[in-house]
């Protein structure tokens, strides 16, 4: 005859010290086996050999608003060439005194972007108020109207071009971009091959060399006389090659979608755009959060690129700087300084993607 | 609690047959898998489909709201034929309720929104009223306390429970059921075919796949048996049940029935 097993024969036990605290943790990623101590050891010697001069040269004997001569003179970093041209590697040839304009539209910007990131906001109000920021912003930056004397889009520089590169590049090419996936998948062969077409074409050339076309190629097949902006041709290039990219990616996550999903909606008399729009789409495009937030991450670095036909993004405003005499020495601050701002737009968009994919999963 | 959307009885006439398959022919490429087939379905009245797997059963049922295209012969649903005219296609499949071996349930929105959905969207009513209707129906097959779950968090049985809730929250005036229990563990298979039992009594049109000899003796008009594309016989349950006529029928209920 079988005994019966008792309920709770066997307690709950706490795990063994070894495994818990601070020195279960050293012992389970530091020093887990001879070779990942020596790794340990080996850097523990290298940031030991390292820090300490690095430490000295960024904060003990650096100068941070002295004039160029103070800092030739010493040989600690020399901060002095972002605070003395911060105002130029900010905003450029933008007009000194009216500074505080695209200052006012990045912080508004900044803004929207932190009141955005709660997803429990996100309703047609939302909507609203990025429209009227939106607007506020182009008045801010191009003025001409309540009495805001007017700037040139020539005039327009450093991170408020740089930024302004990337927003709309991004929120237009993300749209464009599952349209693309969309048509690609179409049963109309016509939409199909235009969809592929383009994909496969503007995957086929590096956004260099569209923006070359943009503002070297595309001008000479406008009438004489008519011209269209730099800028937005610039802006027409990201938009158009990031959104083949976001496309790729999209197609990627209806193909994740099972047959069923659509055969359910469908069998409830829901017609194509409320099927793709309620159903499908929303959740292929969370599987794809990841590699979409890739997207456009490279791509928000990408309009760097934009040096090359000569406009004034951030970048290009600290290449500037440096090509004073006085300065030239002193790239390695300067570029230290541009690559924390672009690490800090990256940062924040990942963060915000790993937020938000948190907060969609059901 | 009431149904906040009862309407009063169809015009249509009543003693049409409210689906007619006639000389129905379906290819999957070179493999004809329908072959000739015609039936015609009352209104209130209640059909089993049987038959080995591969047969064509899902592909017929499918046929009726063009979940698949056929290819030859006629299928005529509530009066209106079948056709490429995608308008068409959605009243009919507005009017047909389908319910999957795999229920299909959308794991983004949560029981209650999956319900809400297709009233709100394709029949238009109004988000309280199309809310009040999903609760009705999710009382009727006894899971109103899950309505704010997302389906990843209910069993298989509550599951497809909600998917037919779901069906229902159109009006339908047929429902097709694809093997809505064999996908289910045994233990929940009883529970789906009560909720199904009970849509019967109702009077609901019903097409149902499935090997389930005892919902089909309890409820079914009809029984039909199907093999490679063909409807092979058609009988009342009693006399299908103890009175084969065709082999393979005897073959097949001797396998199901051991
Ligand atoms: N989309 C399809 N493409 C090609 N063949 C298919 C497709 N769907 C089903 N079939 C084939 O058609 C036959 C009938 O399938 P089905 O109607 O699902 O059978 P049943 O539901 O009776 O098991 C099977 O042989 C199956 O392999
Ligand atoms: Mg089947």
């Amino acid at each position: 005859m079988r005994t019966p097993i008792p309920a709770s024969a066997v307690e709950d036990l706490k795990p063994p010290v070894s495994s818990a605290g601070p020195l279960g943790w050293l012992r389970a990623n530091l020093f887990k086996g001879p070779f990942n101590s020596l790794l340990t050891l080996f850097i523990l010697f290298c940031l030991y050999k390292m820090a300490p001069p690095l430490i000295r040269w960024a904060f003990i004997d650096s100068y941070w608003f002295s004039d160029a001569d103070v800092c030739r003179a010493g040989d600690g970093a020399c901060w002095s060439v972002v605070s003395q041209n911060l105002r130029f590697i900010l905003f450029g040839f933008y007009p000194y005194l009216l500074q505080w304009r695209p200052a006012m539209a990045v912080l508004i910007l900044i803004g929207l972007f932190f009141y955005s990131r709660d997803t429990g906001r996100w309703n047609r109000r939302l909507g609203v108020v990025w429209a009227a920021g939106l607007v506020v912003m182009g008045i801010l930056m191009h003025g001409g109207v309540l009495g805001l004397a007017e700037v040139e889009t020539d005039q327009w520089g450093g991170i408020s071009l740089t930024l302004l590169l990337a927003l709309f590049g991004l929120t237009a090419a993300y749209p464009l971009g599952v349209l693309l996936a969309l048509g690609r998948r179409s049963r109309l062969p016509a939409i199909k091959t235009v969809c592929v077409i383009y994909i496969e074409l503007i995957r086929g050339v590096p956004l260099i060399s569209m923006l070359f076309m943009a503002s070297v190629m595309f001008p000479l097949f406008l009438p004489e006389g008519v011209t269209i902006n730099k800028i937005l041709r610039a802006q027409a290039a990201i938009i158009l090659f990031t959104a083949a990219y976001i496309a790729e990616v999209v197609r990627g996550g209806l193909q994740a979608i099972p047959r069923g999903q659509y055969e359910a909606a469908e069998s409830l008399g829901l017609n194509y755009s409320q099927k793709m729009r309620l159903i499908i789409l929303p959740q292929a495009l969370k599987i794809v959060i990841p590699p979409t937030v890739s997207i456009l991450i490279s791509a928000f670095k990408d309009t760097s690129l934009v040096v090359i036909i000569g406009l004034f993004d951030l970048l290009k405003t600290t290449q500037v700087t440096l090509s004073n005499p006085a300065w030239i020495r002193f790239s390695a601050e300067a570029y230290l300084f541009i690559a924390v701002l672009y690490f800090l737009g990256c940062f924040s968009m990942s963060n915000f993607s790993r937020h938000l994919e948190k907060e969609l999963k059901a | 609690m009431t149904d906040p959307t009862k309407e009063s009885p169809t015009t249509a006439p009543e003693n049409e047959p409210i689906i007619k398959l006639i000389g129905v022919h379906k290819w999957f490429g070179d493999f004809h898998v329908l072959k000739d087939i015609n039936l015609s379905v009352d209104r209130g009245e209640r059909i089993v489909v049987c038959g080995p797997s591969g047969s064509g059963k899902s592909t017929m049922i499918r046929c009726i709201n063009r979940l698949e295209e056929h290819q030859r012969g006629k299928i005529i649903v509530d009066n209106i034929e079948l056709t490429n005219d995608i308008k068409k296609i959605e009243k009919i499949r507005a009017e047909v309720g389908m319910v999957f071996q795999h229920f299909n349930l959308f794991p983004h929105l949560t029981v209650l929104e999956n319900l809400s959905l297709g009233p709100i969207w394709v029949r238009k009513f109004p988000r309280t009223v199309a809310e009040q209707t999903a609760l009705y129906y999710l009382e009727k097959v006894h899971i109103a306390e899950q309505a704010h779950k997302y389906p990843g968090q209910l069993s298989g049985g509550q599951q497809q429970r909600v998917a037919i809730a779901r069906s229902l929250c159109m009006k339908p005036k047929v429902m097709l059921f694809d093997e809505p229990t064999s996908a289910l563990d045994p233990e929940m298979v009883k529970e789906v075919l009560d909720a199904m039992i009970e849509l019967a009594h109702e009077g609901m049109t019903m097409i149902v796949v499935s090997h389930e000899m005892g919902f089909a003796r309890s409820v079914a008009h009809r029984v039909l048996f199907m093999d490679h594309g063909q409807i092979l016989e058609e009988n009342t349950p009693d006399e299908f049940f103890s009175n084969p006529q065709n082999e393979r029928t005897k073959l097949f209920l001797s396998q199901i029935l051991h």
